[in-house]
């Protein structure tokens, strides 16, 4: 890995900065207070996006995206994590499992994404199956030449706003010495399709403005051509293209701990208290050395794990290190920046409550830190045979 | 016609400035620096001119340490055609008076032929506000400064002035240099496949020598001091209390 950053990646940097800085922060208060995102303040992110030329920026120039590289990426999300994500939803990334559309789904659905026409949404999680993903009792069976699903998705991030959702269903099962293990299909279904219900989900303490759907299958008719990837690969699409995303999610939790952390250190500096700024006492200068160690660590994790994956190189114990890092780190330096501002840091005066809250979630989704915990050392000792 | 922009690196305009402990300046070390706002005005004023097909040719210059690179990337990010750095300093601390400044654009502006100067009025870390109307001297061109609103017409350029109280319209021949304030224009977000072009765009290094000019310091920096403290306030209950206390301190 080669430290240090290009200009051009410099400038995407400073770039981004002053995005978020301008155009996310002055309605991050708003969101907050009202827990949604005005539609007009949705539509200004996304066209201001798209004139930036960021839209889908993780896309391959071949489709229409900017072709950023796995690093770039994540400073790209590295800078969004800053700001709200109910506000940063609309600087379009759109889910890059849109890159397995073959035949015309290109034009139905890839090229609408990446141009910012068409919102999309991912679906795996069910009540009765989350980190279990192979547990889902959602189906899809064949009649007459189609496809008819059923079943109910929760937690759907973004499905609010999605014009077409992937979702991942059981479309059989096969006997195998381990048990039953079942297969699984990706299908593309459009808002509206018939059977299809995208409904409200739960009030949730983290991203407020950032909500997640139910999504209810009633004898819902699915044509072939809305798979998306083969018929019972919905695990090789997934594996293909959902590898990386983890790695959103360590990159967004070490840039929202940089913005937290420059308020503790600009408290730490300011506060008087016994005749002295707070920062002159040790208990004090030693969290924010702590905070800092652990912000960079992670920064570091994220990066190499992006550069082993522009390299081309096995990532996935890496990725799974710098989103466990990441989001655990993000939580004690959340705290500790409250702590470090006393009682003020309780208080919606503040944003601190805020970063708090959010960064509770970011420990469960896109695999819990257990189910990271797993991954890292089943990589390290399934090599010894165990 | 060509426009020749001047860009300087500065202290960014969000970093809490810090006074070396001798008085003798600023302290700069590990100190995220940018592109002039002023400057940034003037890039984009040129881009605008481009876009209206009134301007060919954007060339971005800086005057400074090597680091001021940067701040001419980020001019061929927002849209500058191509760039040249004037290498005049080796210590980030260095700041090169308007004067020596004015100097080394006047040979650039010989060796590059533009049809219009754009400057920032001012820049942010001195506040010396001198480096156009001194080019313009040097020069013998027309000057416009302190561009809120700016029109380039074939042979002669409209500038609106923001003056104490008003605004002031004014005339002027080209070729001219014209000095840019903070309402003329809201700079744009560099794009990204412009940050990427960026990188191919070329940029010349020169040094001060390269123009035979001189830049040693003219003027000694006596003393720096931070602004005096704001004394805290305090709360009053009524309005009858803030107005006594307003006459207690003879403010009304
Ligand atoms: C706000 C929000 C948005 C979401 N958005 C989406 C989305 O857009 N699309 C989508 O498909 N999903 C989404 N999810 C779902 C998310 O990925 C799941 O919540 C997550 O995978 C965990 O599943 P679960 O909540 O059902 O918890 P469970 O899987 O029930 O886990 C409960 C606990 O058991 C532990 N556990 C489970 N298995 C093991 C094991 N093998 N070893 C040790 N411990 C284990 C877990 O770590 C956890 O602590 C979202 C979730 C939230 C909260
Ligand atoms: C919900 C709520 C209700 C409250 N109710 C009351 C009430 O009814 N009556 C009342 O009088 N007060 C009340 N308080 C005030 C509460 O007691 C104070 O918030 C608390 O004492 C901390 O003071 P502070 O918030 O000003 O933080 P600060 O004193 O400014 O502390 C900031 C940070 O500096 C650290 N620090 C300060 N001094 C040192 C030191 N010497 N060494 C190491 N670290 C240090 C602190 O530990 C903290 O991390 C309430 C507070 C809250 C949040």
């Amino acid at each position: 890995m080669q430290y240090g950053l290009n200009d051009a990646q410099e400038m995407i940097v400073a770039t981004l900065r002053a995005f978020v800085e301008k155009e996310i922060y002055p309605h991050e208060a708003l969101v907050e207070r009202s827990g949604t995102v005005p539609d007009e303040i949705a539509a200004e992110i996304r066209r201001k996006t798209i004139d930036l030329g960021f839209y889908a920026c993780n896309f391959p120039e071949s489709v229409g995206g900017a072709g950023l590289n796995h690093l770039e990426f994540a400073l790209v999300e590295r800078e969004l994590g800053r700001g709200s994500m109910a506000l940063t939803h609309f600087f379009g990334r759109p889910q890059n499992i849109l890159m397995a559309c073959q035949g015309e789904q290109v034009d139905r659905y890839l090229l609408p994404a990446v141009r910012g026409e068409r919102m999309d949404a991912l679906a795996m999680t069910e009540p009765g199956a989350g980190s279990d993903v192979r547990g889902m009792t959602c189906t899809a069976r064949r009649e007459g030449g189609d496809w008819v699903a059923n079943g109910t998705k929760h937690f759907i991030s973004g499905a609010e706003h999605a014009d077409f959702v992937i979702v991942f269903m059981a479309t059989g099962a096969d006997e195998t010495p381990k048990g039953v293990k079942k297969r699984i299909t990706a299908f593309l279904v459009d808002r509206g399709t018939p059977g299809f219900t995208i409904r409200p989900g739960y009030k949730s303490v983290s991203h407020r403005g950032y909500a997640n759907s139910i999504l209810e299958f009633d004898d819902c008719r699915l044509p072939d051509a809305q798979v998306l990837g083969e018929v019972d690969g919905g695990f090789e699409v997934m594996n293909t293209w959902l590898y990386a995303t983890r790695l959103t999610v360590a990159a967004m939790c070490v840039g929202r701990a940089r913005r937290v952390f420059d308020y503790a250190l600009d408290h730490a500096a300011t506060r008087e208290q016994f005749g002295q700024k707070i920062g002159k006492f040790q208990g004090v200068s030693f969290q924010l050395a702590d905070m800092i160690t652990e912000i960079d660590a992670a920064d570091l994790l994220t990066l190499a794990a992006a550069d082993r994956l522009d390299q081309g190189l096995p990532a996935n114990r890496e990725i799974a290190s710098a989103k466990l890092y990441a989001s655990e780190m993000l939580a004690r330096v959340t705290d500790a920046a409250i702590q470090l501002h006393g009682g003020m840091g309780l208080m919606d005066d503040y944003p601190l409550e805020r970063f708090w809250r959010d960064a509770r979630v970011e420990r469960i989704w896109d695999g819990t830190s257990e189910i990271q915990r797993h991954i890292i050392s089943r990589d390290l000792l399934r090599a010894l045979g165990a | 016609m060509k426009v020749l922009v001047p860009v300087k690196r500065v202290i960014d305009y969000n970093v809490k400035v810090r006074v070396k402990a001798d008085g003798s300046g600023v302290d700069l070390a590990n100190v995220k620096m940018s592109m002039n706002p002023f400057d940034e005005i003037a890039v984009e004023e040129a881009i605008r001119l481009k876009e209206a097909g009134k301007a060919e040719e954007i060339v971005a210059v800086s005057v400074g340490v090597k680091q001021a690179q940067e701040t001419l990337r980020t001019a061929l990010a927002m849209g500058a055609d191509r760039a040249i750095l004037v290498v005049a300093a080796d210590d980030v601390h260095t700041d090169i008076e308007p004067l020596a400044v004015a100097k080394i654009l006047a040979k650039v502006v010989e060796a590059e032929q533009p049809g219009l100067v754009l400057c920032g009025k001012q820049a942010i870390d001195n506040d010396m506000n001198a480096t156009g109307q001194m080019l313009s001297a040097l020069l013998g061109w027309s000057q416009g400064t302190f561009a809120s609103e700016l029109s380039v017409d074939g042979d002669h350029a409209t500038v609106t002035r923001e003056v104490d109280g008003g605004l002031q319209t004014i005339k002027v021949k080209m070729p001219a240099i014209i000095t840019v304030d903070l309402r003329l224009n809201e700079p744009r977000y560099a794009s990204l496949p412009n940050i990427m072009k960026a990188k191919k765009k070329p940029l010349d290094e020169k040094t001060a020598a390269d123009y035979g000019v001189d830049v040693a310091p003219r003027l000694e920096i006596v003393k720096t001091a931070e602004p005096a403290a704001r004394a805290a306030g305090i709360m009053v209950g009524s309005v009858d209390e803030l107005v006594q206390k307003l006459k207690d301190v003879g403010a009304i």
